[in-house]
């Protein structure tokens, strides 16, 4: 038996609240390490049964597709560790050892009720890097997510006990949608992974988690759901149009959204559409494709979010409305988060398009026409928002006169060595290829995909120039814009309310008629047969005897007639 | 902390170098559409400077759209607050 690498992380959480000081911090750079390390070693197989209620659970099974997960996953909490350093709050160490190591346990689960437990365990742990922001506008938030995450993972328990019952199996391989069991599991993960309507608690949550808790949040939920998504349902080729509608209409609302980490979840959703449609094209390519961008994709975003969650930490806002220059002040955090915007835009050279290009030409090597020109149109409007808008506003447009220290070491140190590896692996992406599920036959370096890239990307940029230049381009500006959330948070209770108004009076009625009607029962009862009615009234013996004889005199007249 | 340094950027004219700048990278790729072999998939890619003139349209539309859609679900910014 060899122990699954998660529980590194869930165990190793426990002492974090007894160490003080430098200990502390060398002990949470260490803890993900020494799991990546066990990782590393970890050969492929199944290596941990234990037998529950009659099933057989694999709680470690390695191969090609867990693996890269979990490397990145171990990787990623390596950097969040870093990044947080500095904020040193033992609630959210601790929740963010437990959330990374669940998830990287749900990577490794052979079975789907090993699934399940890790699934429910990174709801139940992520939920508190988002209440540890300590507003009340973060506590709502957080309970939104966790009725959300949790309901995932009830729908999962029942699409799993629905599917044992019709196959008799937990084994957590290639599903498809083929039974009513497989398709809640379906759902399940596709709340997870932000379908097109199941998609707005990521919006309307990872924004309010602490500066280094949405860091944290962005790496692993949406990932897990892409990794389980590609587990069990590649090929599915439903998939390929939620993709496709996922990379699309986000972007829309990237465009408008004045709160900079919000943008960013805008894009985090569009980035998981590129993902699905790999799955969903399903050929050792697409799948090939959604791996790698799943990888390049989680140290880009955490990038990304670093950099503004280091304009949060500075300045106290992450409105675009109010912020601008910051370039001046924050120069090494402004060269950080453009290397995030060239690598989730696919600049030549950045970590983006050596992934993307692999989904991307799938989708083209199949014919599938439209798909192709949405994700080319999606490139384009990533680049538009993530690349030019989130640099733009937040460190050039106009001067708001904000002049801030720059970021602490840790978060300068985590955020260069994401940037290092964005550049790393787009300059170089032979090890990358080597690590992923299926052996890979790409060159993305050809000088028409080059050259193609930078038209599509420069002339976005001119787009947005020009529409700065002529005043076309919408002003950032304080609002909320509705989405899928206002059917929960304004219409349903609006419903509730509406329904209250119409039927309370109805109700109150009728109640009042039952009431009512009760009560003259009883008193006409009373009346009949209480101690003031005929029945109950005392009467004389001469009386009785009187009616007695007139009883019989009845009876004897009926004899005989 | 009041910081008057002028920066090479504070200057209007320096921006719209920046943006001369662009324009002229724009033409450089455009031009260069006719100097490299493509491995079209499809027809449209054989269109010269076809991705450079999809990626403009396409953000222009893009960027008028989303505009277009802050009339009918912007609200304030205390919407959801009760």
């Amino acid at each position: 038996m060899t122990t699954n690498p998660a529980l590194i992380l869930i165990f190793g959480a426990l002492p974090i609240p007894l160490l003080q000081g430098r200990l502390r911090t060398a002990y949470l750079l260490a803890l993900p390490l020494v799991g990546l390390g066990y990782a590393f070693a970890l050969e492929p197989g199944l290596h941990w049964q234990v037998d529950f209620m009659g099933y057989g659970l694999e709680l470690l099974r390695v191969d090609r597709l867990s693996r890269v997960f979990s490397y990145i996953f171990f990787f990623a909490a390596f950097l969040g560790n870093l990044y947080a350093l500095n904020d040193n709050d033992p609630v959210q160490q601790v929740a963010a050892q437990v959330y990374a190591g669940s998830a990287i346990g749900a990577v490794f689960a052979g079975d789907l009720i090993t699934l399940f437990v890790f699934w429910e365990l990174t709801a139940v742990s992520s939920v508190f890097l988002i209440w540890a922001r300590g507003t009340e506008r973060a506590y709502r938030a957080g309970m939104r997510f966790l009725i959300i995450q949790v309901g995932s993972g009830v729908l999962l328990l029942a699409g799993l006990i629905l599917n044992v019952r019709d196959t008799g199996s937990i084994a957590f391989d290639l599903l498809g949608v083929t039974s009513p069991g497989t398709a809640l599991i379906f759902i399940a993960f596709g709340i997870k992974c932000a379908f097109p309507f199941l998609h707005n608690w990521l919006q309307d949550t990872y924004p309010e988690a602490t500066v280094s808790g949405t860091v944290i949040l962005s790496v692993f939920t949406t990932k897990l759901a892409v990794y389980a998504l590609a587990r069990g349902y590649a090929g599915t080729e439903m998939l390929i149009w939620i993709g496709a509608t996922m990379t699309a209409f986000p972007i829309f609302y990237a465009v408008i959204e004045n709160d900079l980490r919000r943008v960013l979840s805008y894009s985090l959703n569009n980035q998981l559409g590129f993902m699905v449609v790999g799955i969903g094209i399903g050929t050792e390519m697409s799948v090939n494709g959604t791996v790698a961008h799943a990888f390049t994709h989680i140290l880009y975003k955490a990038l990304l979010f670093m950099s503004m969650g280091a304009v949060l930490f500075r300045t106290g806002t992450i409105k675009g409305s109010e912020l601008g220059g910051l370039y001046k002040s924050m120069p090494l955090t402004a060269t950080f988060c453009i290397v995030g915007a060239a690598s989730i835009s696919a600049f030549p050279l950045f970590s983006g398009f050596i992934s993307k290009a692999l989904i991307i030409t799938a989708a083209a090597n199949e014919g599938y026409w439209l798909i192709w020109a949405v994700l080319l149109f999606a490139s384009a409007g990533v680049f538009h928002h993530s690349g030019i808008k989130i640099p733009f506003f937040a460190f050039f447009a106009h001067d708001s006169g904000k002049r801030v220290q720059e970021a602490p070491w840790n978060m300068l140190l985590a955020m260069g060595i994401a940037a290092a590896l964005c550049i790393g692996i787009g300059v170089w992406p032979g090890p990358l290829y080597a690590i992923l599920p299926f052996p890979v036959d790409f060159q993305p370096y050809t000088s028409a995909h080059v050259i193609n890239q930078l038209q599509l990307l420069f002339f976005s940029a001119l787009a947005f120039t020009w529409l700065m230049r002529t005043g076309l381009y919408p002003p950032e500006m304080r609002s909320t814009n509705l989405d899928s959330d206002v059917v929960y948070r304004k219409l349903l209770p609006w419903l509730v309310r509406r329904f209250l108004a119409v039927f309370g009076p109805v109700d109150r009625a009728a109640r009042r008629l039952a009431t009512e009607s009760v009560e003259r029962l009883i008193a006409v009862v009373f009346r009949r047969t209480g101690p003031k009615s005929v029945l109950a009234r005392t009467v004389a013996v001469g009386g009785m005897v009187l009616w007695v004889i007139v009883l019989l005199g009845v009876y004897l007249l009926l004899n005989f007639t | 902390m009041r910081d008057e340094r002028k920066y090479w950027l504070d200057d209007r004219r320096n921006v719209t170098k920046v943006v001369w700048g662009l324009v002229a990278l724009c033409a450089l790729l455009f031009v260069a559409d006719a100097f490299y072999d493509k491995h079209p998939h499809f027809i449209a890619e054989t269109y010269f400077g076809f991705f450079g003139l999809f990626g403009f349209v396409v953000c222009v539309g893009l960027v008028l759209a989303a505009k277009a859609m802050r009339i009918v679900i912007k609200r304030g910014e205390d919407y959801y607050d009760d």
